[in-house]
């Protein structure tokens, strides 16, 4: 218009103008830190060693993508937690005593091949943690099946090895774990708090459903996974689990030992390697569920979690097609109006 | 009374406290006005009036072409200056008619008929149309061909739509509570014009006492019941509204009236019954100019092509040299590049972002899949597909995941952890494909 005005800067930018508070980031570093009481109890467990174990996996695993980020001279993405979150994830599934190259080895498995090769954050089609644990459980099948006896004492460095009760559920049957553990009740205890051979984070189930119901109360994560694949994984131990008869296994004792609640709250529930639709994310949670019972009940190993994730992984493009949300109006027809 | 609403939807900071106190006052009178003659949805008015010539407030200075298309009245009586090309709030340039304000405010001819409860459906449907009355939500469509149905889709059911989802704005919330008696009045204008026995207002509940008001004013009359709505956006879009109201869902791609119904927004009925009852053309309306960038928001009535700038003045000005400005509210308006645009009929509000509350649009990472945005999508999409396909060149793709189907609300891009402008893709694979 004709009369001056006083000129302002404008910023231009295209709707919507605003935008809620939550980032990448923000998530990943609360999955971390929702998976810090395990690491405690973990600690707690296994001592010293667990922890720079579990520290060494996090180090080599952000020191991988920023290597790689930067000889392709891509941009560095190593603080928005999620390759920290990898790290973490593959040090709390080392056995206590691995040798200190294990977790190298294996975190640069994960960052770089699972997920770099892929194209980074998003891009990738498996649990990148889970690939770096399975490429060590296949390539030092001895060292990543050595477990060492929990003990509270935090400088006991010269634990016995000793069989985690799959292993033991496995080889010898349910008599022989309720004799190591005393009785039911205590063999509920023990595995609930944790003090149980086994995986660095895995053991304690109290601390990682804490863990869980942050993620849960914040929105992080929803109950469809974990609720499908723990529900799934309960009624085939139930009915399957028992010897001899049908309905005689022990569903609580699956639940809690091996890397079952690990697996299904904190593994599983990964946005970029699980299906996106609610109704897809039960299929997805069954499949995981059924796989790990197969292997624990019939399979080679003990444990089945890892692999049925993995085997799933593969299958959540293709359940995010089945599952197509429904477009509004595309079905129900015109309904009558509400007298 | 159970609260209605819609599934998905978000829960954006609602910012309404910034103006919802304030009354609907009148602006300064413009020095100038700059009338554009497209100020809605269909074809350009044809210019009536020229250079030099004398108009009085309300004169029609743009006649329409064509059924889809509103005439174009003067806001103020004086002298027009100049014609040209004008930019519109989204930058698009549009022959407009400037005309200087001679502060006499001289009007054509505007005569009180209480009796216009009387006249024919037709002749209530001639006013609407005569008056250049379109939705004022901010699509700007015009008002009698919505109340022009075909035969084979009989409407029972009028909804206004008072439910006002986008944060910050409160201009359908001040007249719902200035003027309950005159949104009634302009609903049950549009129900007979349709010759419909039901009427339903629907209201956000975080304004209950606009709730109370029109409940209140509607309250002798059978056929009309109001709803209070679930405080979601986008619970004001159509199809959202007639869902939460009606329980109906209008099939994909089609139209409130393939199940019989038609919405209008709060500011159109008062416009209705204003026409109706004196023969007001759309010549004002009420814009709230509010936001943490300026200095006292308020609630005006403002006359149709009052220049933004003039607005921004009126309300003290910026708190800050840098700002963002925005046409209309946070989610769908538009961010103004210059200021020297004129308020349209569709115009709610004038929102100012300082810098600091800007989200900058640069900068963001690639999908993590985690379905917030597939979980509150109002339309059932999958807005995150669609973002993925677009941006790596899929542009036909997308039209497996129901492309056409987006309306634009913004919820995917608001909630998304990676920033990404869902939205934006969404646009780029809409003008790249044919539907």
């Amino acid at each position: 218009m004709a009369e001056a005005k006083k000129e302002h800067q404008l910023i231009v930018s295209v709707s919507p103008h605003i935008k809620s508070e939550e980032t990448t980031s923000r998530i990943m570093w609360s999955v971390n830190a929702s998976l810090l009481p395990a690491i405690v109890m973990g600690a707690y467990f296994f001592g010293p060693r667990a922890v720079i174990t579990v520290a060494i996996s996090i180090i080599a695993a952000v020191l991988s993508e920023y290597i790689f980020q930067k000889a392709l001279k891509r941009k560095v993405t190593v603080t928005d937690g999620s390759v920290f979150l990898t790290g973490l994830l593959l040090g709390m599934n080392l056995p206590p005593s691995v040798p200190f190259y294990i977790p190298i080895i294996g975190s640069f498995v994960a960052v770089v091949i699972t997920k770099q090769l892929f194209g980074g954050l998003g891009f990738n089609v498996f649990n990148p943690a889970l690939i770096g644990r399975a490429f060590l459980l296949i390539s030092f099948p001895r060292l990543m099946t050595i477990w060492k006896e929990p003990s509270a004492a935090f400088l006991h460095l010269d634990a016995k090895t000793t069989a985690t009760p799959l292993g033991i559920l496995k080889e010898e049957g349910v008599a022989k774990l309720m004799e190591v553990f005393g009785d039911k009740i205590n063999l509920y205890t023990q595995l609930f708090v944790g003090h149980r051979a086994g995986s660095i984070g895995e053991t304690s189930a109290i601390a990682l459903l804490i863990g869980a119901v942050f993620l849960l109360y914040r929105g992080y994560i929803s109950w469809h996974i974990p609720v499908s694949f723990l529900g799934t994984a309960a009624i085939i131990a139930w009915i399957f689990g028992g010897k001899g008869a049908l309905f005689a296994g022990d569903p609580i004792v699956h639940l809690l030992s091996g890397g079952m609640l690990l697996g299904a709250f904190f593994m599983a529930t990964d946005y970029v390697t699980c299906p996106s639709v609610k109704k897809g994310q039960i299929l997805f949670g069954i499949g995981c569920g059924f796989l790990t019972m197969l292997i624990r009940l019939k399979g080679g190993y003990p444990e089945g979690v890892m692999f049925a994730i993995l085997i799933m992984n593969c299958f959540s493009p293709l359940i995010d097609r089945g599952f197509k949300t429904k477009v509004f109006g595309a079905i129900k027809r015109t309904k009558e109006i509400k007298k | 009374m159970a609260i209605a609403t819609f599934k998905g939807g978000i829960h954006p900071p609602d910012k309404k406290e910034l103006s919802k106190g304030k009354n609907i006052s009148p602006t300064k009178p413009p020095k100038r006005v700059v009338i554009p003659l497209v100020q809605h949805i269909g074809a350009p008015c044809k210019l009536a009036v020229g250079v030099g010539q004398e108009v009085k407030k309300g004169e029609v200075i743009g006649t329409p072409e064509g059924f889809v298309s509103a005439p174009v009245h003067s806001s103020v009586s004086g002298k027009v200056i100049a014609i040209g090309d004008f930019p519109l709030a989204t930058g698009r340039m549009v022959t407009s008619v400037v005309i200087e304000n001679d502060g006499k405010e001289e009007w054509t001819s505007l005569k009180d008929n209480p009796d216009y409860m009387k006249l024919s459906p037709d002749e209530l449907k001639g006013k609407v149309k005569d008056a250049g009355i379109v939705g004022m939500g901010g699509a700007a469509f015009p008002a009698h061909v919505k109340l022009s149905p075909p035969k084979e889709k009989p409407v029972d059911v009028v909804i206004l739509n008072g439910a006002e989802c986008e944060p910050y704005l409160t201009a359908d919330y001040r007249l719902m509570l200035e003027r309950p008696q005159d949104v009634v009045e302009g609903l049950k204008i549009l129900m007979r014009i349709l010759g419909v026995k039901k009427g339903f207002i629907g209201i956000e509940n975080n304004k209950p006492d606009a709730v109370e008001a029109v409940k209140k004013a509607a309250s002798g009359e059978p056929g009309i019941q109001v709803y209070a709505l679930e405080v979601k956006y986008p619970q004001g879009a159509e199809k959202m509204l007639i869902k939460a109201i009606a329980g109906r869902e209008v099939p994909p791609r089609g139209l409130p009236m393939d199940v019989g119904v038609v919405v209008q927004n709060i500011g159109t009925a008062v416009a209705i019954y204003e026409a109706a009852r004196y023969g007001k053309p759309l010549i004002e309306r009420v814009v709230t100019v509010t936001g943490e960038g300026i200095k006292e928001p308020k609630n005006l009535m403002v006359k149709i092509g009052t220049i933004v700038s003039d607005l921004i003045e009126e309300c003290g000005g910026f708190k800050s040299e840098t700002a963002k400005v925005i046409s209309g509210g946070p989610m769908m308006g538009f961010a103004m590049y210059s200021l020297d645009v004129p308020v349209t009929k569709g115009t709610s509000g004038v929102l100012v972002l300082p810098e600091e509350d800007v989200v900058h649009a640069e900068g963001f990472g690639p999908c993590i899949r985690c379905g917030r945005c597939i979980d509150i999508c109002p339309m059932g999409l999958m807005p995150s597909m669609l973002s993925v396909l677009s941006e790596k060149g899929f542009y036909e793709e997308t039209k497996d995941y129901n492309l056409f189907d987006c309306f634009e609300c913004g919820s995917c891009t608001y909630v998304c952890p990676s920033k990404r402008p869902i939205v934006q893709f969404i646009r780029l694979a809409k003008s790249l494909v044919k539907p």
